[in-house]
């Protein structure tokens, strides 16, 4: 199918960008990597009057170091965040997050901003970002402002990102040395997350002396598994400490009915996920 | 809008609308009918083709995207009569019933052993995650990507296909972390 008509724009600096999208009006739409957004103008789902691209701005693509955070370009497809040296040493838990997006077509155009401002609840990248506390840096005509991953994510497909505001930035505090694992429960090869959990720890001795955990696809928005950080910290990092931690995974949680799972069994998944998404990290 | 494309060594100019898709233009306007539509829902991998040196579906990139670039389709892969490697595996080892998506089976593996020269099953079968065969001839793909990565060694990618003195104005180097 071939989508409905629209007005095409590929600016080439942020600035152009925000006029852009201000001038197109309230149908216009921006492109990242495409890979959600034209399978939905195809299908016809979606028909805005504007696309602006973001694909050949280059300050938007790329990852730089900044003291204790590190800022990845939003266009930064996957592909190269899978790869990206800094994030393998500081954020370990994005790189193996990206490590199961899709295929690998869709993980050379896709990219992490469009995935974070596409905020489907399914996506693999949203509770790294939550667990991460990373931060989103956005523009708009009246400048840049940053909001923070807690605040950002709001609802289905629903972000803090204004009309006229493009994500051009995500800031990551440095989790440098710690254990990481992303585990993703689905029925087929490259289909959606039925629910996955992002987990990352850093030990001292044989104690865990900080966890970060969050939930994909167990609420409308990703989800923070603050009882079972709070159970893990300060114990030892054995299979029976990590076990009575994930117990409390589900707490609070707010999962989605589909054809594919009910409330009980994606509170399940979320235990016995979190269970393993933390030991492998330790094993890595 | 007006969009200048190198396809398969071949420069182009033409005029598409924003919408038109890399994979409809590719077909309709160059003719290169080799590259296939399987699904219409981005899920089959039917028509992989390569932009600027790295796999996509065509079908999930606009035409205009695509403009300055190098795109490499199934049909610009045979070099004087004689089949790429990974066509003459898929050959070898009858890595195909009925066909449809051996294109974007070859134009993905090619993808995955720039990556990775010397796949083991797993990997080949996670490397071949977004192309998907509706005669489950998975098994004779698997060896015939692993028959081509013994042929190719010690590897593919951009270089081997590129038709000399015809390149686009953006070298495949210069985009993504130079897997190939």
């Amino acid at each position: 199918m071939i989508p409905a008509p629209f007005d095409y724009v590929a600016p080439s600096t942020v600035d152009d960008a925000v006029r852009a999208l201000a001038e197109a009006g309230e149908d216009a739409k921006i492109i990242a990597g495409g890979q959600s957004l034209l399978p939905v103008l195809r299908m016809r789902l979606a028909a805005p009057t504007s696309l602006i691209d973001l694909n050949r701005i280059p300050e938007l693509r790329g990852v730089r170091d900044d003291g204790d955070a590190l800022v990845i370009g939003s266009m930064t497809t996957h592909y190269d965040v899978q790869r990206d040296p800094l994030i393998a040493e500081h954020a370990a838990l994005l790189a193996k997050a990206t490590d199961t997006v899709a295929d690998p077509q869709v993980r050379h155009r896709g990219t992490f901003g469009g995935s974070i401002a596409h905020a489907d609840p399914a996506g693999d990248l949203l509770a790294p970002a939550l667990a991460l506390d990373t931060e989103m840096v956005v523009a708009g005509p009246d400048g840049r402002r940053t909001v923070p991953a807690a605040d950002f994510f709001e609802d289905f497909f629903t972000t803090a990102l204004r009309p006229d505001e493009i994500l051009v930035e995500v800031r990551v505090p440095k989790h440098t040395g710690w254990h990481a694992h992303y585990e993703k429960f689905n029925r087929v090869a490259q289909a959606w997350s039925m629910v996955a959990v992002a987990a990352t720890v850093r030990t001292d001795g044989g104690t865990i002396a900080e966890a970060r955990v969050g939930l994909t696809n167990m609420s409308s928005v990703p989800v923070r598994a603050r009882a079972v950080e709070e159970a893990l910290v300060g114990r030892p990092a054995t299979a029976e400490s990590i076990r009575a931690a994930a117990e409390h995974a589900a707490e609070g949680t707010n999962p989605t009915v589909d054809g594919n799972a009910d409330v009980e069994y994606r509170q399940h998944l979320a235990r016995v996920l979190t269970g393993r998404a933390i030991q492998a990290a330790m094993a890595g | 809008m007006r969009i200048t494309v190198t396809v398969d060594g071949t420069t182009y100019t033409d005029d598409v609308e924003p919408r038109t898709l890399l994979v409809h233009y590719l077909r309709e306007q160059v003719g290169k009918v080799g590259t296939v539509v399987g699904c219409d829902t981005s899920n089959c991998g039917a028509c992989t083709v390569h932009l600027d040196g790295h796999s996509v579906k065509s079908c999930s990139v606009l035409a205009v995207q695509a403009d300055g670039c190098e795109v490499t389709t199934i049909e610009g892969l045979a070099r004087d009569g004689q089949l790429h490697p990974v066509q003459q595996a898929f050959h070898d080892n009858h890595a195909l019933q009925c066909g449809f998506c051996t294109p974007g089976m070859i134009m993905q593996s090619i993808d995955l052993l720039a990556d990775n020269p010397s796949p083991d099953e797993q990997a080949v079968r996670e490397g071949l995650e977004g192309n998907l065969c509706r005669c489950t001839g998975y098994q004779n793909i698997v060896r015939a990507v692993r028959d081509a990565a013994d042929h190719m060694r010690p590897g593919a990618g951009p270089e081997a296909e590129r038709v000399a003195g015809d390149a686009g104005s953006r070298a495949a180097s210069s985009v993504g972390g130079g897997g190939e």
